[in-house]
């Protein structure tokens, strides 16, 4: 039941150290002549006491914070569990190559599909190089080829949303950062292909929304999806940016909220204690819901696919008068 | 590297309006131009499309005078001057957003930050928006956002041209996952426009940026922009956090912009109708 990297967030270490005391104790049994199987189940049970009481209601900063947990599983994880024959495909034949976006054909229950996703980096050296999963232009346009390709051969499309968001940089604006997020935006909602878009852990912003214009759009349960980070929406609006959490309740920002406010169409539900304490069940979990959608979109004709996904964007919006 | 130190904000939605006009200096008789600080009078700018006589330096200009002013005389039909945006989160910071849409509207007689009609340039139809900057530093809800839908869904009716003018720091964070889909939306119906031949004219004003930039502003079939506006997907603060280093001179603006492929031309505020009319000429 480890988490992989030993990395905890607070309001988790509770539940790990009991874990630990637990798998200690097991060691010690098996190891030794003395027996603790009655300690033993007296403390699982009450670790799974702890487990609901704290997964069972967390405010939206711990959310926020799960969704940006280092051991939670990324796109790469997902593919290797739910997808075949992943063929990488590189570069945005412009200007250069962007690991932090990335994507290429694969196989979802043997057939062929386009898959994207942005890529985080679990250790420092990763993050690095993955320039922790915030794309620059050349992402955008490589994600925006893909798609294209993907239409091309017919093959539906999923895409995989995990970033702080698009990267802000010199060189990045220099080669149109707006540009590439705009011109994504545009093409996406006339796809002719089935398209599905899932918030793995961070949604964040314009930079989200370029690879998220799905005729489906879903949500881990434990990811956030906004505007803005709560840290920047703090900064501006209360001036202070250690008032993040505040901002995240007044954003509404996580699967829940976005559901209830129908922006998205279904939460897929995380083993507990978060999909880094079980990243195959939360594959499995996702795969179910991927599965489901695509076919309800395979029946529909091109025609229909972009209306349905034109429609759906068309809506948009809180607002009185006509 | 600075990564360590503070993970950077990325933003579609304004910073605090980093450079409005300051009223102090722009209000009475008199005014104080905002770049060489020549005292001009206040009738002689506004005559001179509220460009500085002395340095050209480009004042923000209503968006009705604008409209009034590029617009053949009387051509202006105004539509969905009647939507109003609410408050779908509840959202409050220091103060309620229903307060802060309370004050706009009082100061500016506008619903929201975005006009938009029907109008003549030269004799020739457009379906035409503005911004209106100074509504909550031009950002985009759902109000705005509907109304720029609009814009390409009427141009596309009437098989008209379709001409934006954007002014706006980027999505309205007040109105949260809402704001974002706006941009999607938008997009959309961009793309929608654009299985008809008539063109789409995006004028990027002072300043353009985030989720506006990002979405239908960037997406013309001809992209203008005035002398020195600050055009960019991140604000140069965000930009200068993320990095640590200071950003060169005129990064971002207009004439950067152009250099590096990113707009068609930088056109003088006093020869935008001249422009605008030789384009709809050519292409309209």
């Amino acid at each position: 039941m480890a988490t992989g990297t030993g990395y905890a967030l607070d309001f988790e270490r509770p539940l790990i150290e009991l874990e630990k005391k637990i798998d200690e104790l097991k060691a010690l049994s098996t190891s030794g002549s003395v027996d603790f199987s009655s300690e033993i189940s007296k403390l699982e049970k009450k670790a799974k006491k702890l487990q609901t009481e704290i997964f069972s209601d967390l405010s939206r900063w711990q959310v926020v914070q799960l969704a940006r947990h280092s051991a939670r599983p990324f796109f790469l994880d997902y593919v290797q569990h739910l997808f075949t024959d992943y063929f990488e495909l590189s570069g945005d034949r412009r200007f250069g190559e962007d690991t932090s976006l990335i994507g290429g054909f694969a196989r979802f229950d043997g057939k062929p599909v386009m898959v994207l996703g942005h890529q985080k980096g679990r250790t420092t050296k990763e993050n690095m190089s993955r320039n922790f999963g915030m794309p620059r232009p050349e992402g955008y346009r490589k994600a925006l080829r893909l798609m294209e390709l993907a239409e091309r051969f017919e093959k539906p499309i999923f895409t995989f949303v995990d970033t702080m968001g698009a990267y802000p940089g010199i060189g990045a604006e220099e080669r149109g950062q707006a540009e590439a997020i705009a011109v994504n935006l545009e093409v996406m909602s006339r796809l002719k292909v089935p398209i599905i878009s899932t918030v793995l852990g961070e949604g964040g912003s314009g930079g989200a929304l370029a690879i998220g214009v799905g005729n489906r759009v879903l949500m881990m349960q434990n990811s956030i999806y906004s505007v803005i980070s709560p840290e920047g929406c703090a900064s501006i609006l209360f001036r202070d940016a250690s008032k993040a959490s505040k901002a995240a309740d007044a954003l509404k920002l996580t699967a829940k909220d976005l559901l209830e406010m129908k922006v998205i169409d279904e939460v897929i539900q995380e083993p507990a204690g978060g999909a880094h304490r079980d990243p195959p069940k939360a594959a499995e979990a996702l795969g179910k819901a991927l599965r489901k959608h695509l076919g309800q979109l395979s029946g529909m004709s091109p025609d229909e696919l972009v209306r349905d996904r034109y429609n759906k964007f068309r809506a948009f919006g809180v607002f009185s008068g006509r | 590297m600075a990564w360590f130190s503070k993970k950077p904000r990325i933003a579609v939605v304004p910073e605090p309006a980093t450079e409005p006009p300051q009223p102090s200096r722009m209000q009475g008789l008199w005014a104080k131009c905002e770049t060489c600080d020549e005292i001009i009078y206040r009738q002689e700018l506004e005559k001179n499309w509220m460009v500085c006589p002395h340095c050209e330096h480009h004042h923000a200009w209503p968006a009705r005078a604008r409209l009034g002013a590029l617009l053949d005389a009387d051509s202006f039909e105004e539509f969905d001057k009647e939507l109003e945006p609410q408050d779908p989160l509840g959202f409050s910071d220091s103060k309620k957003y229903k307060d802060r849409l309370k004050s706009s509207r009082k100061n500016l007689g506008e619903n929201d930050a975005f006009i938009s009609g029907v109008g003549r340039i030269d004799g020739h139809q457009v379906s035409v928006g503005c911004f209106v900057f100074e509504f909550m530093g031009g950002s985009m809800g759902s109000v705005v956002g509907e109304k720029v839908a609009r814009v390409f869904e009427r141009a596309h009716e009437l098989k008209c041209p379709a001409l934006v003018f954007s002014a706006s720091g980027g999505a309205r964070m007040q109105e949260g996952i809402f704001s974002l889909m706006q941009m999607a939306k938008t997009s959309a119906a961009i793309a929608r426009f654009r299985t008809g031949n008539k063109p789409y004219v995006s004028v990027l004003l002072n300043p353009t940026t985030g989720g506006v930039a990002a979405s239908f502003s960037w997406l013309g079939d001809v992209i203008l922009a005035e002398p020195k506006a600050l055009i960019g997907f991140a604000g140069p603060r965000v930009i200068e956090q993320t990095i640590r280093q200071k950003l060169p001179e005129g990064f971002q603006r207009s004439e950067f912009l152009l250099e590096h492929g990113m707009l068609d031309a930088i056109v003088h505020r006093k020869d935008m109708r001249a422009k605008l009319a030789q384009l709809l000429g050519l292409v309209g």
